[in-house]
């Protein structure tokens, strides 16, 4: 690893604590992000997101190598974490730390893409089936109920074995169109509680259609269990990610993700722990820190506490 | 003169839990509504006045409610209940504007209140954002609130009850409507603010000519703002009247109890008058004129028979008529209380 990516790595960990810091003091200001950073948790999950992601987007900055080319077959594989290989190699011989930084990229790319996809289309089909209520709630929900008792990994199994060679974009869509049906429950109740508060029911008689009711009136009211599922759903996509690649139907190879960097390491995982062990720590990373800042999420957004 | 919005015959029940009854909420409802005037409906909670104002703009919730086939709420010669719904949200807002009890929790949390009172210019005048913008600050000055130009980008939780709902009012008033259902918009505040609300409106309506029909189960905002006056009980009109008549010569036991009830500052000190007992479920109206378990009068017929509204002729004006078999036998009314 050469001075330049050390400097590069040093640069991301200082402006993610300078963001988190300046985002902190702007919310001394305001009675509701006062109440985002109440924990202590939340500045770090914040902190933790915010490095990762700088990391994943300047990838080619702190990564020494390249994160596909094998360095040297027979003499460098299943390295110790050094100075040249900081988080070590894994057993092709290639270099964790540029791997894990290249898989940044894919991973979080994924939870974000997929988590949009899974909660635009909960949201959608919830305020649905919530508003209209009738027979199309009866349909949708039943709907829902089907797809939360069909295990997700077999629908995915079916898809990458239709979809031969899945596509990243097939691939987040196809996550995304397996991962909605807990947000569309938990938004479908929300609307049910709403759609019958006076200021909807105001609305309604000022003449405003379904539609401006529900995207202006009902859903901004429903929006922190919202945040705070999509925040949760960017780590459980992250998870449903790892689990196909470490079946080895998610991402191809030897594109890098955290994933089937764990499925490439696990065979040496006794003698060479570091090339599964540094994934896994970025995904439980993500994962609780996303815990974290959805935690803050719902603090600041719960109507319970506005005054 | 012909009246703005005709109401007849108007039935909305409630399908209970799990079928087990038909809650009649409202049944067999007919009024008129004039052009210009005030009229107030009176009764206790759960007579069915709210009810009624929800279902003349249909905002009776489905399911569980439904307004019955055969009812007729007509709005200058168009019946509401066989509009489309673009053609009746073209009506809600724009010609029947509604205001309603809670300021509190009618207004959006999460919208300035410009934005809330802006929005029905946006949606029937199709106005630009800031051009509603300026028309909700000259709607938030006629409604009296001081500095609109600030108070226009506040959010509702920044403002006080009588605030909110002369904000209520601004949101309803934007597109000059011809009628303004009004349920009950002072119950929620405190006397003082009450008052100046219903000054307010007073005001409003003589400024833009609308009628106003005024819910309230206050007796005395009836007798200080409404011209003519409806009192329902159980889910039916009892009696109609002019104000006037009705203080001066309630004739249905009913409005006589109501009336009886009011605690009067030149009366002497006595405990105030209560009408015995409570509404009855509307699930289970009882048989006969509905009021009769609650009434002193009440004999054999009122058990059998359920009265029809009774025209009370005698110079009393035109339209005062009364729901009760006194009216035919007024002799029973001596003796009694």
């Amino acid at each position: 690893m050469t001075f330049g990516n050390w400097f590069a790595v040093l640069v991301a960990l200082v402006v993610a604590a300078e963001f988190v810091r300046m985002l902190r003091r702007r919310a001394l200001a305001q009675e509701r992000w006062r109440r985002f950073f109440r924990h202590r948790t939340t500045s770090w999950g914040l902190g933790i997101l915010t490095f990762l992601v700088l990391v994943a987007l300047a990838a080619p900055l702190v990564a020494p190598f390249d994160p596909n080319r094998q360095l040297d077959i027979v003499h460098l594989t299943n390295r110790a974490p050094s100075w040249t290989f900081p988080l070590g190699t894994d057993p092709l011989s290639r270099d964790v730390w540029s791997r894990t930084a290249y898989g940044a990229r894919v991973s979080l790319g994924i939870g974000a893409l997929g988590a949009l996809v899974a909660v635009a289309l909960g949201t959608l089909v919830g305020a649905i089936a919530g508003y209209y209520r009738r027979w199309i709630d009866s349909v949708l929900m039943r709907g829902v109920d089907v797809g939360l008792a069909l295990p997700r990994i077999f629908i995915l199994l079916m898809a990458v074995a239709l979809w031969d060679g899945l596509p990243f974009a097939a691939l987040v869509i196809t996550i995304g169109l397996t991962s909605w049906f807990g947000t569309s429950r938990l938004v479908r109740a929300e609307v049910l509680a709403l759609r019958q508060r006076d200021f909807v029911v105001a609305a309604r008689a000022l003449g405003a259609d379904s539609g401006r009711v529900i995207f202006r009136h009902v859903l901004p009211n429903a929006a922190a269990p919202i945040i705070v599922s999509a925040a949760l759903g960017v780590g459980n996509v992250l998870l449903l990610e790892a689990s196909l690649s470490f079946l080895g139907i998610g991402i191809a190879p030897p594109d890098a993700s955290w994933g089937n960097m764990i499925a490439d390491g696990a065979p040496a995982i006794y003698t060479a722990p570091w090339s599964t062990l540094f994934p896994g720590l970025a995904i439980a990373l993500v994962v609780m820190s996303l815990n974290a800042v959805a935690d803050g999420v719902r603090d600041a957004l719960d109507p319970r506490e506005t005054p | 003169m012909s009246a703005l919005l005709r109401v007849r015959d108007l039935k909305t029940y409630f399908v209970t839990e799990q079928g087990k009854g038909t809650a009649r909420a409202v049944d067999e409802v007919s009024f008129d509504l004039y052009p210009g005037e005030t009229l107030g409906i009176v009764g206790e909670s759960g007579c069915g006045k709210t009810v009624t104002s929800l279902s003349i703009l249909r905002l009776v919730p489905e399911p569980p409610g439904h307004v019955l086939p055969g009812s007729v709420i007509e709005f200058e010669g168009r019946n509401l209940l066989a509009l489309s719904a673009p053609e009746l949200r073209a009506v809600r807002g724009n010609q029947i504007a509604m205001i309603f009890q809670e300021p509190m929790t009618s207004l959006n949390p999460v919208f300035t209140v410009g934005d809330q009172i802006a929005e029905a210019a946006i949606i029937h005048q199709h106005l630009s954002r800031r051009a509603a913008r300026a028309r909700a600050i000259e709607m938030l000055r006629l409604v009296g609130i001081p500095d609109p130009e600030e108070r226009v980008d506040d959010y509702p939780h920044q403002l006080s009850g009588g605030m909110r709902q002369r904000v209520m009012i601004a949101m309803a008033l934007v597109c000059h409507p011809k009628v303004l259902i009004a349920d009950e918009p002072t119950t929620a505040l405190d006397v003082t603010i009450q008052a100046q609300i219903l000054e307010l409106l007073d005001r409003l309506q003589k400024e833009l000519g609308m009628a106003v029909l005024l819910i309230t189960h206050d007796l005395g905002v009836v007798a200080g703002h409404a011209d003519r006056v409806v009192v329902m009980y159980a889910g039916r009109v009892v009696e109609t009247a002019t104000t006037n008549a009705l203080f001066e010569r309630p004739t249905h036991p009913y409005t006589e109890g109501l009336l009886a009830a009011v605690p009067r500052i030149d009366a002497p000190r006595a405990r105030l008058h209560a009408i015995p007992g409570q509404v009855p479920a509307a699930t289970d109206w009882p048989a006969g004129c509905r009021f009769h378990p609650r009434c002193p009068y009440a004999w054999d017929k009122c058990v059998a028979q359920e009265p029809p509204l009774i025209e009370i002729g005698a110079g009393d004006g035109e339209g005062h008529t009364a729901r009760c078999w006194l009216v035919t036998e007024p002799e029973r009314r001596q003796g009694k209380r």
